[in-house]
């Protein structure tokens, strides 16, 4: 545990990828084999079933120390996480454990306490305690509450383990994806080197856009180009080959089975073939607001309920591989017609064509741009029809013509401070526009300020307290901000009667005043423009 | 009451002078120097021996006097005398006496002696002014000397990769503590400006410092490679840093207990190394006065204010305006300009 516990800590404060690689691979070689199973699992998202809520853990800690619950409170509001504050709150360890269970060890006795009663559960958890240091009893909390996120991504993890055993990253992406047991698997069957098949998981790299930085007039001849909407989704692929599906994202995450609508796709695509498109909500063949997808990223297991209430669709805008054939080479005017070949042959709503837009000049184009805001776009992308599917951030070929946000200018009237990296500050704060001579709030928004403006606003905040509300001040109504946001919507569960879609602070008008804030007025008049 | 809190600061009536006052007075009777305790604009000062110097290389020419700890000066029929906080060089608690009333104003104190500041002194008192920068129970310092070893471990490390080790912390207290702190391993030790004013002033109040640098426009990368090289937080994520690289950033500061401010510092490790005393150390401290009252000032101070009346200490929070510039510089809350 204590070495699981170092490499946490390493990996929790060392800045750069590189670094936490190194950390890994290392840890990769000297670890032992049962704890590199769980260490596979654990950050892969396979951690043990949750046996003990967060109000006992923190009951148990007040028990043990003797605080009163409200000290225990403002401490945790403090640090801003449950496993952190009560290692910081437990005394030093009376006597340190001897046999020094290994990571396995605990979690696999962790799981043996899941039927048990809640006195035999206090028993453990807290005689663990009693025999850890600080560290190992952050970690061992972090395996009890499951919240780690820790700053590493499963593709780090893969690279890692590229780097000490020798199959491919693409190869350990796909071993490790699928259902598997860590109790049960060992580190041979799960990476064993031996094992030769052919990866038919292998996505291809993805060819990204870059912002278009120059009028479009600049790019040449309209005809030269493919206009389409540009999805505000999960880039993914989708891969059917020797009769097995994979849904790969662009983060190169194996994520087949977080998106059991495509499952479809098995049956009815032919073997040997790569799609390129955007994973998106969708319904009646209409795409919706990217935010009812991100209910769904988050979870290990999709449940029925988010298969209802946020149908997903793919919308294919490439065609990789063909029969088994690699056609990135061929212009893309030859692939979109084999691509819609297919796809219409297919038609199944869970697979549809990303349009291509008709237009005869830039400034129809430009003039259509304007309406991709209604239809839940980002802006447009505009691809060269004889161009080859590249890799990486290659310059000229893909543009993304993305359309600025839509802004207002805001009161601060409420604050309360951050979590994790900005613990000690108040950094997420509740905005209001004017009603009359009231305020009406409408919005959260966090990030978008620099760390020096954080720690002004923050300084503000404390001399500038109205009213404290648990964790929650009321501010003086005096600094301004301009919130940026990507669309609105009506929302009765906000006093506003609006809800926006990605609130975020633009900037910090401190040249002006609150008498110059936009009123509910404007935000009414945007929601009838925008909102549908 | 001895002392009453006023806009300008802590006031003696009977005596008719303050302690810390954050507006121009007439007579101040200072704790220590840091700018938030010690202000400019009062005709008179009066502090400890050690920490005139460092007064006049901040404040510049002003009527000072200083005396020693445990020496009583009476001021208009008030005892008043100066005890060891333990804080920095010179930190003193004020003990007042008057009319059979004993009051004792910590101003910032360290109840783990660190070998420079001098080591803490319990004053028994009727009541009691603490400060409470570290008061909540998460704050629990390990001892000096295993963070000392911390850091000349994180040093040897960097060096092996020929890598400098930029060291971030306040440039009077614990720029010094760190100095002390690495000066066993014999490598070269480079400072910003601000803690080289700081270091001269100290020495020239008599008081022996391990041998540092000035880090210089001269200053070629060949002496740095693998040095040492102790700034204060304004220097952190500023062009001045960027001269080092390769290099690796530590920040040594109480506030580093809490994982979430070593990240936002983007700092490559941080040491928990408080001048301020932690919570046993507030409380132990407390307990040991006898005092009947406590007044709480800057830092957490309706928590620890709460919890002592829960105790059964009649306790008050007292708003002050220290705590401004140094505990916010510790914790990166406020880049300081004026050390540049
Ligand atoms: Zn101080
Ligand atoms: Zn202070």
């Amino acid at each position: 545990m204590k070495a699981f516990a170092a490499l946490v800590h390493t990996l929790g404060t060392s800045t750069g990828t590189n670094e936490k690689l190194d950390a890994l691979a290392n840890y990769f070689v000297t670890a032992d084999d049962r704890d590199k199973v769980w260490v596979i699992a654990l950050f892969s998202g396979r951690r043990p079933k949750r046996i003990i809520s967060s109000s006992w853990l923190s009951q148990w800690c007040i028990d043990i120390t003797g605080l009163p619950a409200w000290l225990f409170e403002e401490s945790y509001h403090t640090v801003g996480d449950l496993a952190e504050t009560i290692a910081l709150l437990l005394p030093p360890p009376v006597m340190e454990n001897q046999e020094g269970h290994t990571l396995a060890g605990y979690l696999e006795q962790l799981i043996l306490l899941e039927k048990q009663t809640d006195t035999i559960k206090r028993q453990f958890i807290t005689s663990c305690w009693r025999q850890m240091q600080r560290e190992e009893i952050f970690v061992f909390n972090k395996l009890l509450t499951g919240g780690f996120r820790i700053g590493v991504s499963q593709k780090t993890m893969v690279n890692a383990l590229a780097k000490k055993i020798n199959l491919s990253a693409s190869v350990i992406a796909h071993r490790i994806s699928g259902n598997w047991n860590p109790a049960t698997t060992s580190f041979e069957q799960l990476l064993s080197e031996h094992n030769t098949q052919i990866d038919y998981s292998k996505p291809y790299p993805f060819y990204l856009a870059h912002q278009l930085d120059k009028t479009p007039e600049q790019l040449g001849a309209p005809e030269e180009w493919q206009a389409e909407w540009k999805w505000d989704g999960i880039r993914g692929q989708i891969i059917k080959r020797n009769n097995e599906l994979f849904v790969w994202s662009r983060g190169e995450e194996l994520m087949t089975e977080k998106f059991p609508e495509y499952q479809v796709l098995q049956a009815l695509l032919p073997d040997g073939v790569v799609l390129d498109g955007e994973i998106i909500p969708a319904a009646q063949n209409m795409p919706l607001p990217f935010a009812l997808l991100q209910t769904r990223i988050g979870r290990k297991n999709v449940t029925k309920k988010n298969l209802e209430e946020t149908p997903i669709a793919f919308f294919a805008y490439d065609l990789l591989e063909y029969q088994y054939e690699d056609c990135r080479e061929q212009p893309l005017e030859t692939r979109r017609k084999h691509l819609e070949q297919l796809v219409q042959g297919i038609n199944h709503p869970v697979l549809q064509l990303s349009a291509v837009i008709a237009f005869n000049s830039w400034p129809q184009l430009t003039a259509i741009r304007e309406e991709a805001r209604q239809r839940v776009a980002e802006g447009l992308m505009l691809k060269r029809k004889s161009s080859a599917y590249q890799v990486g951030r290659k310059v000229g070929d893909w543009w993304k013509w993305k359309i600025d946000p839509l802004t207002i200018d805001a009161v601060m009237i409420y604050a309360q401070k951050g979590h994790g990296r900005r613990s000690n500050l108040y950094t997420d704060y509740t905005f209001a526009v004017k009603d009359g001579d009231k305020l009406v709030s409408f919005t959260k928004a966090y990030s978008g300020l620099t760390d020096k403006e954080f720690a002004q606003v923050d300084a503000f905040v404390k001399n500038n307290s109205i009213e404290k509300f648990g964790p929650v001040r009321t501010v003086k109504p005096q600094l301004v901000f301009e919130i940026a946001f990507e669309g609105i919507a009506a929302s009765n569960r906000h006093k506003s009667g609006v809800a926006l879609r990605f609130p975020r602070i633009s900037r910090w008008r401190t040249d002006k005043t609150p008498d110059d804030i936009n009123t509910l007025e404007d935000l009414k008049k945007m929601l009838e423009l925008y909102g549908k | 009451m001895l002392l009453s809190f006023t806009d300008k600061g802590l006031y003696c009536a009977a005596g008719d002078f303050y302690i810390d006052p954050w507006r121009p007075v007439n007579k101040a009777v200072i704790t220590h120097a840091h700018s938030d305790h010690a202000r400019w604009g009062h005709k008179y000062y009066l502090c400890h021996h050690y920490t005139k110097p460092l007064l006049q290389a901040r404040l510049g020419d002003n009527y000072y006097e200083s005396i020693g700890w445990n020496e009583p000066i009476y001021i208009n029929g008030v005892k008043v005398s100066l005890h060891p906080a333990g804080h920095i060089i010179g930190s003193s608690q004020i003990r007042l006496e008057h009319g059979g009333e004993v009051w004792v104003v910590s101003g910032d104190y360290k109840t783990e002696d660190d070998g420079i500041s001098g080591a803490f002194e319990v004053v028994p008192c009727h009541t009691f002014i603490t400060e409470s920068t570290f008061g909540l129970p998460i704050y629990n310092w390990k001892k000096q000397a295993g963070i000392y070893e911390d850091i000349r471990q994180w040093v040897t490390h960097n060096a092996e990769q020929f890598n400098t080790s930029v060291i971030i912390g306040y440039s009077l207290g614990k720029a010094q503590r760190i100095l002390t702190a690495v000066a066993p391993l014999e490598k070269p030790v480079y400072v910003h400006g601000a803690v080289w004013n700081m270091h001269q002033a100290i020495l020239s109040a008599g008081i022996a410092l391990p041998q540092v640098h000035r880090v210089t426009p001269e200053t070629t990368k060949a002496e740095l490679k693998g040095s040492i090289v102790i700034a204060p937080s304004s220097a952190e994520g500023s062009p001045w840093i960027r001269r080092f690289s390769p290099y690796n950033v530590a920040v040594c500061s109480g506030w580093m207990q809490v994982r979430g401010n070593v990240r936002r510092h983007n700092a490559d490790a941080g040491f928990v190394l408080s001048d301020h005393a932690d919570w046993n150390g507030l409380l132990g401290t407390i307990q040991a006065t006898g005092a009947e009252r406590v007044y709480v000032t800057h830092g957490f101070q309706s928590a620890l204010s709460r919890y002592l009346n829960e105790k059964g200490i009649w306790s008050a929070e007292v708003k002050t305006e220290y705590g401004g510039e140094e505990e916010n510089a510790e914790s990166g809350k406020a880049v300081n300009t004026a050390e540049e």
